[in-house]
């Protein structure tokens, strides 16, 4: 990965730089000149993640992009400069933060008060054991009911959860994978109690199983029936949900996890031309589906980086997806991205600082031309954001939109050579990793051979170990660090929260027909040993009030349970 | 000289998925040569109490993410005890806040470290602590 760079420190001053200054070209000179000067300490040759930098990008870089080969104009192809023609001069990126905690009543309230705030879309947040499979009253979500999320075990959560708003106005994002179908199956009912067709409703379910075993490892069953649910619930949307994102497809986590920003986009892409082969290989045409998957990318900290990362995302989706998959659809090449600020960029020392992090990568994911962007509240390396921290953080959205010009202008730093190379070395790096995946059999066995795992273990130890040396400086952990008297106030869930949320799972379980929901549940179990689409299965188990757990654990004797080979 | 060398069972308990953190911390443990144990994700805290004995490790290092540290320390600590295994260390980490640390520790957890905590600290602690088990 590091390239030898010419040796700068201690390298002898050539003191004949000024008298052969008129011989020299300005290249020359500018490197002479250069190399003479040392080099401040602490100067990284590599970005954060450890992608080797020259000190200046010049037309040289640039040689032999064409224009309309590579970058093209915005919402033309390769997308380069952006989906969209216009960009942020006619529509603003969705500023949605995420949110969910405790009961449904509880982010319900947060849900109004963010939408009061301006907030243009919501993005729940649900608790482990929502995203695990188990109802809250299961003994394996004991501590953890209403902690990282909402807890939603049954359809009266869910209902809760939205009262009081217009699912057929609001777009509804839902951060949620092994349990995706259940999720989607009782916001539909959820709508149907408010009289709002399926047609009409909007919104993104996460749904990307496979970076749940690359990265954020929450799961159910083993990756291949894990890609059959995906399947079928990208198959059903297609006809029933048309305005429905199915999958959206995600770095976040793996660049959460540790991985460099190559890493990051590479394995996304990768996720995502394996859902596109699924999708093919399950009949439907990839015209159909494709224009319904997006992408949910990390905004980390190297500044330049990360909007490199962004359009080369763009231009390695369009080729694909139009050369390798031949999808004949515009909206099939365009590459449609969510950005969360980099939750593990924050610290818990000098929290305050967090707010200027999170500026500098939004502002990245706005030049990068995001969709729709998160940006993170202060206090989340400790806790779920507190009312007045989650509003600094959509603040932060409202200053760079409104204050700051950079929507202005289309993909302003397109052009940059830095830029420029710097995307193109991205899009290098990626198809080298495609090339790795292939020699492997593809995503799925690279992930049974742990390999994704391992690369982004690798990158992780390799960054905590510069942090370790002090080679790199995070402001306020290894440098610039002091005694903090003051504790910044957290929000707390309250343990009388899983009480609360017990009591109303088992009083929901008693209070609807047994019999109803469990002839549900084997219906959905058969249907799963054969090739039926199981996503009007999952709609009636809903419908019949089976839970989220039972609907779970139904398929489990069908499909099994996954296990993790554990690598360090 | 130590008898032999410390060892220790790094533990992800509960349905906590972020795995990063005890990696980054079992390979420097590793590294620093000790002999490590990965538990995998996901244990239950019976089932990481089982492998510490079984294992004879002389600590455990705990990473929990999912504000469950409440619940899963003093779990795990009480098992311990009643196991007849209270002189296996528990430390750990993760996203715990300032105000839960001292209530870990008074419930028995000897060491808990927040983030930002630098690798070699957690090294010195588990040379330290852990090593009184092996007879350093």
């Amino acid at each position: 990965m590091s390239e030898k760079k010419p040796k700068r420190n201690g390298q002898p001053a050539n003191g004949k730089a000024g008298e052969r200054k008129n011989k020299l070209s300005g290249d020359a000179l500018w490197h002479a000149q250069f190399n003479a000067a040392p080099k401040r300490p602490g100067a990284i040759d590599r970005t954060i993640s450890d992608h080797p930098l020259k000190p200046m990008y010049g037309p040289d870089d640039l040689a032999g992009i064409d224009y309309e080969r590579e970058l093209s104009y915005p919402g033309q192809y390769p997308y380069t400069r952006g989906i969209h023609p216009t960009m942020y001069r006619s529509r603003l990126w969705t500023m949605r933060q995420f949110a969910g905690f405790g009961t449904a009543k509880q982010t319900n309230e947060r849900f109004h008060f963010l939408l009061s705030q301006g907030q243009t879309g919501l993005s729940v947040a649900f608790d482990m054991p929502a995203l695990m499979g188990y109802d809250s009253d299961h003994p394996r979500a004991l501590g953890e009911v209403g902690k990282c999320g909402v807890a939603i075990s049954t359809l009266q959560d869910m209902q809760d959860l939205f009262a009081g708003i217009d699912l057929g106005r609001i777009s509804t994002s839902m951060t949620i994978n092994c349990t995706a179908p259940i999720a989607l199956a009782m916001y539909i009912a959820a709508a149907e109690t408010q009289g709002v067709p399926c047609e009409k409703l909007s919104g993104t379910l996460q749904a990307d199983m496979l970076k749940e075993y690359i990265a954020q490892k929450e799961w159910i069953y083993p990756p291949e029936p894990s890609m059959r649910i995906i399947t079928d619930m990208m198959a059903y949307c297609s006809k029933h949900v048309p305005k429905w994102n199915t999958i959206s497809i995600s770095g976040y986590h793996i660049r959460e996890a540790g991985s460099t920003a190559v890493q990051e986009l590479a394995f996304t892409l990768a996720d995502g031309f394996a859902y596109v082969e699924a999708g093919i290989a399950a009949g439907m045409d990839v015209d159909d589906f494709a224009p319904r998957l997006s992408f949910f990318f990390n905004a980390h900290s190297d500044f330049f980086e990360e909007i490199a990362k962004y359009r080369a995302a763009r231009r390695i989706w369009a080729r694909h997806m139009r050369e390798r998959f031949k999808a004949k659809n515009p909206r099939s090449w365009t590459l449609r991205f969510h950005t969360q600020t980099a939750g593990c960029s924050a610290t818990a020392q000098q929290a305050d600082n967090n707010i200027m992090r999170v500026a500098f990568q939004a502002l990245g994911a706005v030049l990068g031309g995001t969709q729709s962007l998160h940006t993170n509240s202060l206090d989340e390396v400790l806790a779920l954001p507190t009312e007045q921290n989650a509003q600094i953080a959509l603040r932060t959205q409202q200053i760079i939109a409104y204050e700051t010009g950079v929507g202005n202008v289309i993909d302003p730093l397109g052009g940059s050579y830095y830029v420029e190379k710097l995307t193109n070395e991205m899009e290098e790096g990626a198809e080298r990793y495609f090339e790795r995946i292939a020699a492997l059999g593809g995503v799925i066995p690279a992930i049974h051979a742990g390999f994704f795992q391992r690369e982004i273990a690798d990158a992780s130890y390799r960054y905590q170990r510069e942090i370790e040396t002090g080679e790199r400086i995070i402001v306020g952990v290894n440098d610039f660090v002091q005694e903090e008297a003051e504790q910044i106030s957290l929000l707390k869930i309250d343990r009388a929260v899983e009480l609360e949320q017990c009591r109303r799972v088992a009083a929901f379980r008693e209070s609807r027909d047994g019999e109803a929901a469990s002839s549900a549940l084997a219906r959905l179990a058969d249907a799963a040993r054969t090739d039926e689409n199981l996503m009007p299965h999952y709609l009636d188990c809903v419908r019949a009030k089976a839970t989220l757990g039972e609907i779970s654990e139904a398929l489990v004797p069908v499909f099994g349970r996954y296990r993790e080979p554990a690598v360090i | 000289m130590m008898a032999r060398p410390i060892r220790i069972l790094v533990a992800k308990a509960g349905l906590d998925g972020h795995d990063r953190g005890a990696k980054v911390i079992a390979r420097a443990l590793r590294d620093a040569g000790f002999e490590v144990i990965y538990t995998g994700l996901h244990q239950t805290p019976e089932q990481v109490v089982e492998a510490a004995i079984q294992e004879d490790v002389d600590g455990i290092g705990l990473s929990v993410l999912s504000g469950a540290h409440m619940t899963l320390f003093p779990r795990i600590k009480e098992l311990l005890v009643k196991e007849g295994a209270a002189d296996i260390v528990l430390f750990g980490g993760g996203t715990i806040p300032g105000e839960d640390v001292k209530p870990l520790l008074q419930a028995g957890v000897a060491g808990v470290f927040t983030p930002g905590t630098p690798m070699a600290t957690i090294v010195d602690f588990v040379r330290r602590e852990c090593g009184k088990r092996v007879g350093a």
